[in-house]
């Protein structure tokens, strides 16, 4: 414990004195090397913890009124810290190359910050004591705001930030009530032990759905998620996407695991959110012409994923199906290990090309593989392990959250059954368009022709920057080839959150792991398959003189690099198809005379949640009272509707 | 076996149903649909009555129905739903709702004795939902001739099921219902186009004043 | 002894006779439309003769483009290894292979989908634009149709549903098993690009899916993927017939040959569809995927009646 709390002080420490360096190459570097430094230190006890079993706890007295400084150490809280320690330390490493594209700027202040930012996510992993949470809580949100609102010279950058602030506050109000509650019920601000049953625990429940998924970004609270990622440096948006989001499911974990008593309906309720965020978070993906913003709508989908595995998890617990609890958490917290390597992956990646070619558009980019070959190669592994495709770390967690999902499926109860088969639902879709996403960006991105001169003259990227997403990279591919030495550190966190009896689910007799060593050999089988063809081909083309061409035109004689597909004309069929979901505005001029002189095609997709809930409420309020209106259309069909709705109604309530 | 195929085969024609423009292929269909219905109850027993009484019902459905409609159709040169209050994609999504909230239903259902196939009511209901669907969601007055038809071979598979000993009283009197309706609703769409130029419902809210 | 057997025999069959599922819809086109047609082992001689060409790769591609071939062959003789043929083991068959084989075929399509885009041709875009949006609607069907059939014989790998299919559930769930099928062979036809989704023989590449992402591929890499895209082919129809036929009651001996037969049966159906049918409009497809989808809904209620 001494040697955690000394990383965490050091890394406080490096930030505040980087406040005192000039220079802004050596004050990034101090402040990096500090987290690293302090990161390793502390990491050692987290890993010390997660492999042993064993619970570390800290308490001193504290002069705030209810407070206490009381941190524990439980493998829940050790498998968050190494995420936090080894996300942050490598984002380090990259902010040392991407900082240094700020010349005229003073350092200090972001290195301070992110200092403050990766000790406070630290600490709110371990906090255990209701004040001292919030008082971490804020740190983390204020270090994380001042990190966003970094290029404040521009406009959008200010509105982002100001929306960040407001909606993270909108969520610690939340969470205040909720430690209000929960300190008032159970007599102490320390929330080890609660004896909370009843109504009052779905109360309490509720209010940490919404304090905690706000910062999570669940879908109807992630307002703030597009608008402050793409506003932040890049290597910012990774640690904020990659972990800080995190730190929201890790609330929703621990608020979980020290309620007593577990409900059906909450179970049912975090798997139709993650079906709403998941799917919709992916629709909206696919709908972004910006990059980092697209890369943003990515991680409302990934939290719906993580959720739905937690409501999967939520389910088995309440309904005593042992393998849908246990295989449903380990699925969720596996994506949360994987989503924070692949997704700071990605946005470091996306945050080398915007450094390299100053635009985020993505349709003014392509052909940057040719530029920057190592950028794109580490994409590519990341766009792949984040589709959940084989033989990659994203599958394993998927494959966790199918598997749960078909075991439960063969069960007799319906309220287990409905869910399980809408999760394998939710998410064969949410997985084939994701697909549809990270091909789009990396196609549109990397691969063709550059579109404009900024993509032409592109340059790789800083060799930090290369190191850290390689670094990465290669996690993501271990973590896929380890995946059943993984599973069982895994299933030993979870193990906290369920009853002890339910680790028959994963005894030798139910063999998840067996699974997973096949998982393992088909994908060495496929590398192995892969090479050998490679080679098959090189033979045959040995002696043969093999030619380079031009692309093939289909007779049109004349094609520049602007008649490629865009982004916007990749994703226009899907968007399309779901336009009444997503509020679509299309700009568009209609063909209709045979010699058409100009045609265009645009698309936006404002956030549906933003334009349908977040408006000012007295106007929805004056509108209703007109709307009632409606009722009285004069419509045939309307008036048979309402005696249909009627009849139904009447019918569900006298059964 | 038989009985699932029919049951498969009712849900199918209610897809395609819910799925297509064209109102030729919607009446062929429901057409299907009418004798598959009409084969129903010779599956199980056989009786005298109950083939007269079946044969009557598919000449009927299968027969006199789609042929008055098709004609209605071609006199009137109306061969497609045009733009729907709710799209086809969602209407095909519907169905599986809709069968969901049928069994449910069915479920709780406080019926007499035990019925031989259970999933019989599910799908009648299911049947009487969809074709209370297709009235309320398209626009053409044939379209919703067809959905009350759809519907009353939902009522006749439910009659089927509940009573399923003595259906002829009742059914007799349903059928007789629906071909007098058809029958006014063919004359009088007929005579709603001559005079408007158009079958569209929605437009004729403008009579209510 | 015999379970080796059934093990190297399966993906062998795959191997040796995917090919031929092309002829064999080939011949069934030529007879409906009155040609003589092409001989049945057509597809061996183009596979033969285009692994003896050189390449012609264009200037624009990365090695994307040259991983893609590769990729999706390998991928998808995993997959081979994972469908069984008849009843009995294969050699990678274990609880949930069927998440497997479904991913692995996305892996398949996703990097179908750069290869394409990586030759920056507009019409490539197009064609992979279109095939993600309906793998993407595919996609559940599928997955929905597999819970179906995993309640109906309570298991979660292919080889185990498969045995579990006897004549006895035909009598008393056909209902279950007609709509899976139903649902199954929306699906084959949307992600093997044949009619009514996908025309493989068009001669506009405006209006292809498949072949217009393939535009610029030559030699070995196009022997590659025409190999890959008969295994796919194969390996639906095995799923389809594995989902069908009662394979249990029969020995290993007559199960395989019976099943292989019925493959060709299905690929002889999927000529006289072709035949018969036209392409559908583009924006019709999604209804037709949707309708998979409702299917596959629908054969999951009604395996809540037992």
């Amino acid at each position: 414990m001494i040697i955690l709390l000394a990383g965490l002080g050091f890394i406080i420490f490096t930030g505040i004195a980087s406040l005192f360096i000039k220079d802004g190459k050596t004050c990034t570097r101090f402040g990096a090397a500090g987290v690293i430094i302090g990161s390793l230190a502390a990491v050692t006890t987290a890993i010390k913890v997660l492999f042993s079993g064993e619970t570390i706890s800290f308490k001193i007295p504290w002069q705030v009124p209810y407070g206490s400084f009381y941190i524990v150490i439980d493998s829940i809280s050790a498998l968050f810290l190494i995420i936090v320690f080894m996300a942050c330390s490598i984002a380090a490493v990259y902010g040392c190359g991407y900082m240094a594209g700020y010349k005229q700027r003073r350092l200090s202040a972001p290195t301070f910050f992110f200092n403050m930012l990766v000790a406070s996510m630290a600490m709110v992993v371990m906090a255990r004591n209701g004040v001292l949470f919030l008082v971490v809580w804020e740190i983390m949100s204020l270090a994380s705001y001042f990190l966003v609102t970094f290029d404040h010279e521009h406009e959008s950058v200010r509105q982002a930030g100001w929306i960040y602030i407001v909606a993270t506050h909108i969520g610690t109000a939340f969470l205040l009530a909720f430690f209000v509650c929960l300190g008032k019920y159970n007599g102490t601000m320390d929330f080890d032990n609660v004896n909370v049953f009843g109504k009052a625990s779905s109360v309490l429940f509720l209010l940490a759905l919404v304090g905690f998924g706000t910062k999570a970004g669940i879908m109807p609270m992630h307002v703030w998620l597009p608008e402050a990622h793409p506003a932040a440096p890049s290597h910012i948006s990774a640690v904020m996407s990659g972990v800080m989001i995190k730190m929201g499911v890790y609330g929703i974990i621990r608020t979980i695991s020290i309620l007593p008593e577990i409900q059906l309906w909450w179970g049912w309720l975090l798997v139709i959110l993650g079906i709403v965020s998941g799917l919709l978070g992916i629709l909206f993906a696919l709908a972004q012409h910006d990059i980092k913003r697209m890369l943003a709508y990515s991680s409302v989908e990934n939290i719906g994923i993580i959720l739905i595995g937690l409501g999967l998890g939520l389910i088995g617990l309440a309904g005593g199906s042992y393998i849908l609890a246990v295989l449903g958490f380990a699925g969720a917290l596996l994506h949360i290990i994987n989503h924070s390597l692949f997704k700071s992956l990605l946005f470091m990646g996306a945050g080398a090309v915007v450094h390299s070619t100053e635009t985020r558009r993505m349709d003014l980019l392509g052909g940057l593989i040719k530029r920057m070959p190592l950028t794109a190669g580490a994409f590519v592994i990341g766009a792949i392990a984040i589709c959940g495709l084989p033989p990659l770390n994203g599958f394993i967690g998927e494959f966790l959250l199918y598997y749960s999902s078909f075991a439960a499926a063969l069960s007799k109860d319906i309220q287990i059954v409905a869910p399980a088969v809408a999760a394998i639902a939710a998410l064969a879709m949410i997985g084939g368009f994701a697909v549809a996403a990270f091909t789009k960006v990396f196609g549109i991105v990397f691969l063709g022709e550059p579109r404009t001169s900024a993509a032409a003259n592109a340059h790789e990227a800083d060799k930090a920057m290369i190191v850290s997403m390689w670094l990465l990279a290669v996690l993501c591919i271990l973590i896929g080839i380890t995946a059943p030495l993984v599973l069982p550190v895994i299933i030993s966190v979870v193990m906290q959150i369920v009853p002890a009896e339910y680790e028959i689910a994963v005894l030798p007799f139910n063999q998840p792991d067996k699974m997973l060593w096949w998982i393992v050999i088909s994908s060495i089988a496929l590398f192995i398959l892969i090479s050998v063809l490679a080679m098959i081909r090189r033979n045959l083309l040995k002696n043969k003189t093999v030619t380079a061409g031009p692309t093939w035109d289909c007779g049109y004689a004349a094609p520049t690099p602007r008649i490629q597909y865009t982004s916007s004309s990749f994703s226009q069929p899907i968007v399309d198809m779901f336009k009444n979901a997503m509020y679509l505005k299309r700009n568009e001029v209609k063909i209709d005379e045979l010699f058409p002189k100009q045609a265009q095609f645009e698309s936006h997709t404002p956030d549906v949640s933003n334009e349908y809930i977040y408006r000012p409420v007295f106007k929805w309020i004056d509108r209703l009272t007109g709307k009632m209106q409606w009722l009285q259309y004069g419509v045939v069909q309307m008036y048979v509707l309402y005696i249909a709705i009627t009849l139904i109604i009447l019918l569900v309530w006298k059964l | 076996m038989w009985t699932d195929i029919i049951m498969v085969l009712l849900i199918l024609t209610n897809m395609v149903v819910l799925g297509t423009s064209r109102l030729r292929a919607c009446i062929r269909v429901v057409a299907v649909q009418g004798v598959a219905l009409g084969i129903l109850p010779l599956l199980h027993s056989f009786e005298w009555q109950l083939l007269i009484f079946a044969v009557l019902s598919i000449i009927l459905k299968g027969i006199v129905f789609p042929v008055m409609l098709s004609r209605t159709l071609r006199q009137l040169n109306v061969w497609q739903e045009e733009s729907p209050y709710v799209g086809y994609g969602l209407s095909l999504l519907m169905g599986p709702f809709a069968l969901a909230f049928s069994s449910w239903i069915s479920l709780r259902l406080p019926l007499p004795y035990t019925i031989h196939s259970t999933m019989l009511i599910p799908v009648a209901l299911f049947t009487l939902i969809v074709g209370l669907f297709i009235i309320v969601s398209r626009k053409k007055a044939l379209t919703q001739v067809l959905g009350y038809l759809v519907m009353e071979n939902g009522i006749y598979a439910f009659g089927m099921a509940i009573a399923y000993h003595q259906p002829m009283l009742i059914e007799l009197g349903v059928l007789l219902d629906v071909f007098v309706g058809v029958f006014v609703m063919g004359i009088a769409i007929f005579h709603i186009s001559r005079q408007f130029d158009h079958i569209n419902t929605d437009q004729l809210s403008a009579l209510r004043n | 002894m015999r379970d080796y057997a059934i093990m190297i025999i399966q993906p062998a069959a795959a191997m040796v006779l995917a090919p031929m599922l092309l002829g064999v819809i080939n011949w069934v086109k030529a007879n409906f439309a009155g040609r003589r047609g092409q001989p049945l082992l057509q597809p061996y001689y183009d596979l033969w003769k285009l692994l003896h060409k050189s390449a012609v790769y264009s200037s624009t591609t990365s090695w994307i483009f040259k991983a893609m071939p590769i990729v999706c062959l390998s991928a998808i003789l995993l997959v081979t290894f994972i469908i069984p043929l008849g009843f009995g083991k294969t050699i990678l068959s274990f609880n949930g292979d069927l998440i497997l084989a479904a991913y692995l075929l996305g892996l398949i399509r996703f990097f179908i989908v750069i290869g394409a885009l990586d030759t920056g041709s507009s019409f490539e875009g197009m064609g992979a634009s279109r095939e993600v949006q309906f793998s993407a609607l595919a996609e559940p069907a599928f997955f929905i149709a597999m819970a179906a059939m995993a309640r109906q014989t309570s298991s979660i790998s292919f080889s185990n549903i498969f045995s579990a299919i006897t004549p006895q559930m035909w009598a008393t769930n056909s209902a279950t098993l007609l709509l899976v099928t139903a649902a199954i062979v929306i699906v084959l036809l949307a992600e093997n690009s044949r009619i009514p989704v996908d025309d493989p023989n068009t001669h506009l590449e405006l209006t292809m899916i498949h072949e217009v992402m393939i535009l610029d591929n030559s030699g070995p890499d196009f022997a590659f993927l025409l190999y890959s895209a008969a295994l796919k082919l194969w390996i639906f129809a095995a799923i389809l017939v594995g989902f069908i036929l009662p394979m249990n009651v029969m020995p290993w001996q007559i199960s395989i040959p019976v099943s292989i037969a019925a493959i060709f049966v299905v690929s002889i159906l999927i000529g006289i569809v072709e035949s018969c049918m036209a392409r559908l409009r583009l924006v019709r497809v999604p209804h037709l995927l949707f309708t998979a989808v409702a299917l596959a809904i629908l054969a999951l209620i009604f395996t809540f009646r037992n």
